[in-house]
């Protein structure tokens, strides 16, 4: 860049106003921002803008960053606002995908199949007619809202309380790149803020003293304490909500080289 | 002569009805829009004035209010049928001025096309309206080239200013709840828009030879036949048939009639799989000339009363008015080529 290292107070005084501007915690005013391992929480546009996203993304994404920075250990914290995963959340540590658990009014059915074909041919096929209405399988359904948006008579509306998938453990790098796998389906955000935050904890407790830098993927410590325990301090005092679905066990294939 | 009706007086007005009556009006559906952390305005039941939304249109007409977009008619086991039961309490419907023309559409249609519907005017002889005016044009709107933007055909009408509603009211029942509450009397004129930022303009000369002009091409591309012009419209009568046999016992189940649409596949299948106007531009042209042309052959005035909730919904920004105002140069070739 050919900032001479002695000029690097200016910078830091520098930037003090974009700090401010993003609202980034900060250890010291004006001293920069000297943490690099937790990343950058990164968010799809969401609901703002895009018409399938199932919430807002960056208000959501600004209550982590307040909760995680600064932070140096190694996560990476991405939103997506829908199972599109425009965002590639399940590349991240913490992918969290929207999701909207469709309500179904059967007087304002026309039988027009809008959303069966839809569900059908962009997602999971979790609609059948029975009896000229659609019939929603709940194992199926991954809540992305397809019926809903193409939905002519206002038939399928969102639900009044948004949901979201958590995908762990998802990565990129040299080793053993490999796609988050489903942990936690129809989960609010309060939980899943927690289980980010009580898993500083856990990584602080089960890092590698010799890692790189200070620095290890959260998946390769997991591989090592098993999963189980992971579990075990990820849900620490965690009330999940009764509608939330536990996937167990979940295992990781990714590349090998 | 009028009375202005404070938010207290107003609701007092409203509860000495809700015994007797189901009072449908638009309403807000916070976070209810199809897209998340948006709201919808359509029609509902209401218990208070402060429901009702005055600044805005509703998405969906008033007529599911009237006539349901789905309705069970009977029930039949292996040899005999039974009409569904019909609620007789009486219905108070808040409703735009193009929406009462559009009233008159259904009325036409239901009423006065051979053999009255039975089950539209079972619905509809309980009725009562309350034309809520407009103090401006809303978005899409051309009601004043359809001469739709007014009418004094109303039970009540009511419009919203600051915190009063000021009503004048032709129904002697309410006129006699309205006295009762020793509201003071005063001239108010029912406010209606004199012109829209829309303007249509239907030819003359327009005919069905119109039907293999170019104009309607477009549509084939355009158009996904998702029907929401149809379901939004405050005149589109067209309905379909089911007969359900219930899971549990074959043998034992309903008919029920739900609205269709003649933009979705399926309106024109026929036995052994044929199927009338596959293209959606064909459709398009079914459908504005029924509008604009065909029923006013027979009922003397055109079917669209300009409301705009078409142009509204269309998810394709399909314009409906567009489509009206490229009639005169399509009529001016098709006069020109023969």
């Amino acid at each position: 860049m050919g900032i001479p290292f002695e000029k690097m107070p200016e910078v830091n005084a520098a930037i003090q106003e974009i700090i401010d501007g993003l609202e980034i915690n900060q250890e010291a005013f004006a001293q920069g921002y000297p943490s690099s391992g937790t990343r950058n929480i990164s968010a799809c546009i969401g609901n703002k803008v895009c018409p399938y996203a199932c919430y807002n993304t960056t208000k959501f994404a600004k209550r982590i960053e307040h909760a995680v920075f600064p932070n140096d250990l190694h996560f990476k914290i991405c939103l997506t606002g829908c199972p599109n995963d425009c965002a590639k959340a399940r590349m991240n540590d913490f992918g969290i995908i929207g999701m909207t658990l469709p309500q179904f009014e059967p007087e304002r059915c026309v039988s027009c199949g809008a959303c069966v074909r839809m569900c059908t041919r962009k997602s999971v096929q979790a609609l059948n007619p029975i009896n000229f209405r659609p019939v929603r399988n709940k194992e199926k359904c991954i809540g992305c809202g397809e019926c809903i948006i193409n939905c002519p008579t206002m038939a399928w509306t969102r639900s009044k309380k948004k949901y979201y998938k958590l995908v762990l453990l998802g990565r990129t790098g040299k080793k053993n790149p490999r796609l988050g796998e489903d942990f936690l389906k129809w989960v609010d955000e309060d939980s899943i803020l927690k289980i980010i935050l009580n898993t500083y904890n856990y990584v602080k407790q089960y890092i590698d003293v010799n890692a790189v830098g200070g620095k290890e993927h959260i998946g390769y410590i997991v591989d090592r304490t098993g999963f189980e325990e992971f579990k075990k301090w990820a849900l620490k005092g965690v009330e999940l909500p009764p509608e939330t679905e536990v996937c167990q066990p979940i295992y990781w294939s990714g590349i090998h080289f | 002569m009028g009375f202005i009706l404070n938010k207290i007086s107003a609701d007092n007005f409203l509860s000495s009805l809700k015994d007797e009556y189901y009072i449908f009006a638009p309403k807000c559906f916070e976070f209810g829009g199809t897209y998340s952390d948006t709201d919808t305005i359509r029609y509902s039941q209401i218990n208070s004035f402060d429901e009702i939304v005055f600044d805005k249109k509703s998405l969906y007409s008033f007529k599911e209010a009237i006539f349901h977009i789905s309705q069970t008619i009977f029930y039949f086991t292996e040899d005999q049928a039974k009409e569904s039961n019909f609620n007789p309490k009486k219905v108070l419907i808040f409703l735009r001025n193009c929406d009462l023309h559009g009233l008159k559409r259904l009325d036409d249609i239901y009423l006065h096309n051979g053999p009255e519907d039975h089950y539209y005017k079972n619905l509809r002889e309980n009725v009562k309206f309350v034309v809520m005016g407009c103090e401006n044009s809303f978005e899409n709107c051309f009601c004043v080239s359809m001469g739709t933007n007014k009418n004094d055909d109303y039970d009540l009408s009511i419009d919203k200013q600051d915190d009063n509603y000021l009503i004048t009211c032709k129904d002697n029942e309410f006129n006699k709840i309205l006295a009762d509450l020793n509201i003071s009397q005063t001239e108010i004129i029912p406010k209606f828009v004199t012109s829209n930022s829309v303007k249509v303009n239907i030819p003359d000369n327009l005919s069905n030879d119109i039907a293999n002009n170019s104009i309607w091409n477009e549509y084939d591309i355009r158009c996904i036949a998702c029907g929401r012009c149809n379901f939004v419209c405050p005149t589109c009568t067209c309905f379909s048939m089911q007969d359900i046999f219930y899971t549990d016992n074959g043998k034992v189940g309903e008919r029920r009639r739900i609205w269709a649409s003649c933009m979705v596949d399926g309106f024109t299948d026929m036995a052994g799989g044929h199927s009338y106007r596959v293209k959606k531009g064909q459709r398009m042209r079914y459908k504005v000339l029924h509008k604009v042309l065909n029923h006013k052959k027979r009922y003397g005035e055109h079917m669209c009363v300009g409301c705009g909730r078409c142009d509204d919904i269309c998810p394709e920004y399909i314009s409906f008015s567009n489509s009206i105002n490229k009639l005169e140069n399509a009529m001016k070739e098709v006069t020109s080529n023969e």
